[in-house]
């Protein structure tokens, strides 16, 4: 018994949505589509949320909106139509919204198909994978960039070693992210690279950690300093940027930051 | 450069090139005019054509690259590193709703999906096929949503005029044409007219 009603959650599933369904309805049951036979097909249409609720599914709301839309045209449709000679006979039809939405959908619904049997990159067709030059051309072999979130982990790390003091106290600033981007290139200077952590030790105070955190993102954005691990989620290392390109062409997409 | 020097030369960027590279960009690198660049691709074409390689050259998003050929497709999966994409019903429907009707909101797709479609859209958003391209000036200011060059590339479409012709439809098709999903149905939906 579970069987059966495992396939008719599978067959359920099929239909995308109550227009679909009723596109199923009405071509299943040959009508025409401009003269829908409302009682016939709400009858069938209620059946089968019928049959779903019986079956425990869970149902959502956009079937039940279009059986209270099917009841709703049917229930116009048995009102005596008040006779305006102006008005086309088609307008004045309450079925014709859902025509056209059922003739719209139609043809979104066969495109697509046509879409998916168009040849995909990486499905039917491949084209070449190309390394990453950035890292290669700087001969700095076995690191990749860092992104986002390592970074944000090695700020959270560095963090906890001072924590939030418990009183607020009020003041003056006394280091200013300028003054930490020169010191920062200055310990950088004659380097080949600085521990990411080396450059918040010797208990930085929680806004020293900060603004230095600040000096460095600074840094990056200006293109001085370049962010770089070993293996994804390794310790971070601080390069200083020893060329600093022809601003012809600065790539945006700052892969660095994580935002590419 | 005599045709015969620069065909080779072409096809050397082409296939160096980090994605589907322009005309402009090759013309520019080369410094030499575009009409030239495209005599090249029409000869390497040409050639493909008459000596088959294992790909071919795909005009994809405004630019040329070099594609391995489809009837390899079953070969190179099984070269796998990453497994291909598999679009969803909803997802297909809706990435064509949004294809063909860009700039589009979300409710518009909902409206003529009549389904709520707001998951199918953010994974669209995550696989970069789609983007939001501002803000709609009515109230709300809901998002509206367009394609992007990762859609095009993915389709192998060299631009939106490319996509495939929307039929126009004054009556339903017969089901046999929508695929045979269907053909598993019509079991349940006897069995309720029976009752």
């Amino acid at each position: 018994m579970t069987g059966t009603m495992d396939n008719y959650a599978i067959q359920l599933d099929n239909f995308e949505g109550p227009l679909d369904l009723l596109l199923h309805l009405i071509k299943k049951n040959e009508m025409d589509v401009y003269d829908i036979p409302m009682a016939e097909i709400t009858r069938q249409y209620l059946g089968i949320l019928d049959a779903m609720k019986s079956l425990n599914l869970d149902m959502a709301g956009e079937f039940l909106l279009m059986a209270a839309t099917l009841l709703h045209i049917k229930s116009k449709m048995l009102l005596p139509k008040i006779v305006e000679d102006e008005l086309e006979e088609e307008e004045d039809d309450p079925r014709a919204e859902l025509v056209r939405r059922l003739l719209e959908y139609q043809k979104y619904k066969e495109v697509s198909l046509t879409l998916e049997s168009k040849p995909q990159l990486g499905r039917d067709l491949f084209a070449r994978v190309s390394a990453e030059p950035e890292v290669l051309e700087n001969a700095e072999a076995g690191f990749v960039s860092v992104g986002l979130f390592d970074l944000v982990e090695a700020l959270k790390e560095v963090m906890k070693e001072s924590p939030e003091p418990l009183v607020h106290e009020v003041n003056m600033e006394k280091l200013s992210v300028t003054d930490r981007i020169n010191a920062i290139l200055s310990q950088l200077q004659g380097q080949e690279s600085i521990a990411f952590t080396d450059l918040f030790s010797g208990g930085l105070k929680r806004t020293e950690v900060i603004v230095t955190f600040l000096a460095l993102l600074e840094l990056v954005k200006l293109r001085m300093v370049r962010f770089m691990q070993n293996v994804r989620h390794g310790s971070i290392w601080v390069f200083p940027a020893v060329v600093i390109e022809e601003s012809e062409e600065l790539d945006l997409g700052d892969d660095s930051l994580g935002y590419s | 450069m005599d045709i015969h020097e620069l065909t080779p030369l072409v096809e050397a960027l082409i296939f160096a090139a980090d994605g589907p590279i322009k005309v402009e960009r090759m013309a520019e690198a080369l410094d030499l005019e575009q009409a030239e660049i495209s005599a090249a691709i029409e000869a390497l074409e040409a050639d493909y054509e008459e000596h088959p390689r294992g790909f071919f050259m795909q005009e994809v998003s405004g630019g040329y690259q070099l594609r391995t050929r489809p009837e390899y497709a079953d070969y190179l999966r099984k070269l796998g590193q990453s497994r291909p994409f598999k679009f969803s019903r909803p997802a297909l429907e809706s990435l064509s709703i949004i294809a063909y009707r860009q700039p589009v909101t979300r409710s518009e797709v909902e409206y003529l999906r009549g389904v709520d479609s707001g998951s199918v859209v953010k994974t669209l958003l995550e696989k970069r096929l789609i983007r939001i391209l501002g803000k709609k000036d009515v109230p709300g200011k809901p998002m509206i949503y367009g394609t992007t060059t990762e859609f095009l590339q993915l389709f192998g479409l060299s631009d939106l005029a490319a996509l495939p012709t929307l039929r126009e439809f004054s009556e339903l098709v017969p089901e046999e044409e929508n695929g045979d999903f269907m053909a598993s149905m019509p079991l349940l939906v006897e069995e309720v007219g029976e009752e």
